[in-house]
């Protein structure tokens, strides 16, 4: 588990140390498609780190249906309200087919944060790294560039 | 040099006796895209064959309308008629697509620099074709001969593209066809329904999946133009020479010969020096300059 999670990219190059406490919260999980990873509403209890497979942020609503906001394939992670009160996701995450991943429990993670000042930093700081790069294209997206074509 | 300078462009050839009167078409194909896009493929009256380079464009004329300036969609591989891909923005577009089969429309060109597809530096190596919606038709003829270059090991042709959702992606026909011959395909939508089993993000997060070679790869990028902003850069985070990246910029083109200057950006005429210019220099510094 130290390997796996050392060479995930959201932890890559972290000290040693990190990532083995990292790896000692976590577990191998496996879904099937159509597996639900995380339920809106419900306690925000893992971050999960995509080694294989596709996931797809939903959030359904009864007039427009599901739809699905963003996909994260392997390299990427779901699942970052277990760091924030009040600790419950915002979206469903489903499996778009077979999906492995890596399942760090957040009480155990929130734990070791509360533990040690450093290794909080330096998750928060991952962590803060991937929400820059979403927000950033979340603004760009709300742009809807592909439809705002000059008339002519 | 991958992009003909100003100098070569100036040297050209006159276009032919009026280069400001349009020559009638005649509409023999029509193919709705999406809700509001559409390809028409065009034959002269007089029988001419088009020529043209990937990339260029021409100004096209919904008679008792107006003139708009479209890009070539059609490949160089293909015979016959001369296909552009027109989204209704506006009234002379929106005139264009709705134009039938029989019906008669004007084309003056083609005019502007081309994605110089056939020409040494893109003979081998990798290269990445980013598009945004409706920016993949410039490209289409040059993908289409990319995926058929001569020499199958010179190099691997990556195709990214992005629409708003799983309905307004064009050219689906096209793109299964390029992946069948080697092309690496990879597309993503803004938002879709469930059952959309693809990728849904930016078309930019697309980037990082996929397996280039910096050193080798060139990079033509057309769509929205903060899009091609922040493609360039991903583009140029991955290692790739900014002089090896380019884009396809639009402004308000109009004589398509850089005679009137509407289409002026800092020292470029985009009708004739543009549209495919190299994001290095001016272009880069360019696409985050406010006009004043």
């Amino acid at each position: 588990m130290d390997a796996l999670v050392a060479s995930h990219p959201l932890f890559a190059g972290l000290p040693e140390g990190v990532t083995s406490d990292i790896a000692a919260c976590s577990r191998s999980v496996a879904f099937g498609p159509d597996d639900l990873l995380l339920v809106e509403g419900q306690p925000a209890d893992t971050l999960f780190l995509v080694q294989r497979g596709r996931v797809a942020i939903e959030i359904h609503g009864a007039d427009r249906g599901t739809l699905v906001v963003e996909t994260v394939e392997a390299g990427g992670a779901v699942g970052w309200s277990w760091l924030f009160p009040p600790h419950r996701w915002h979206f469903d995450a489903r499996a778009l087919g077979p999906v492995d991943a890596i399942a760090a429990d957040a009480t155990c993670l929130r734990a070791k944060m509360d533990a040690d000042d450093e290794f909080g930093r330096l998750l928060v700081t991952r962590v803060a790294e991937v929400l820059l790069e979403r927000l950033q294209a979340t603004r760009l997206r709300l742009l809807d560039l592909y439809g705002a074509d000059r008339a002519g | 040099m991958p992009v003909e300078t100003a100098a070569a462009v100036r040297g050209r050839p006159p276009l032919g006796p009026d280069p400001l009167e349009p020559v009638p078409h005649r509409v023999v194909g029509c193919s709705k895209e999406t809700d509001d896009v559409t390809t028409l493929s065009l034959e002269s009256l007089s029988g001419a064959t088009p020529t043209f380079a990937p990339g260029q464009f021409n100004m096209l004329t919904a008679y008792g309308v107006g003139e708009a300036a479209i890009s070539v969609s059609s490949s160089r591989r293909e015979a016959g008629a001369l296909r552009h891909t027109v989204r209704a923005v506006g009234p002379v577009s929106a005139a264009l697509c709705r134009a039938g089969l029989g019906d008669v429309v004007g084309v003056r060109g083609p005019f502007g620099t081309s994605w110089g597809v056939g020409e040494a530096d893109l003979a081998t190596g990798d290269v990445v074709v980013v598009a945004g919606g409706i920016g993949l038709a410039p490209l289409r003829g040059a993908i289409d001969e990319l995926v058929h270059r001569p020499d199958p090991d010179g190099g691997r042709v990556f195709v990214v593209t992005g629409s708003r959702d799983p309905v307004q992606l064009i050219f689906g026909d096209d793109l299964e066809a390029w992946g069948r011959a080697g092309a690496v395909i990879a597309v993503t939508v803004d938002t879709a329904p469930r059952g959309w089993t693809g990728h849904v993000g930016l078309v930019t997060s697309l980037l990082r999946g996929i397996d280039f070679d910096p050193a080798t790869t060139t990079a033509l990028v057309c769509g929205p133009e903060i899009m091609m902003r922040f493609a360039a850069k991903s583009l140029v985070d991955r290692g790739i020479d900014p002089r090896r990246i380019r884009l396809s910029m639009e402004r308000n083109m109009q004589c398509g010969l850089g005679w009137c200057g509407h289409c002026q950006l800092g020292p470029f005429l985009l009708c004739r020096e543009g549209p495919i210019l190299p994001y290095a220099g001016d272009v880069a510094r360019l696409m985050t300059e406010r006009e004043r």
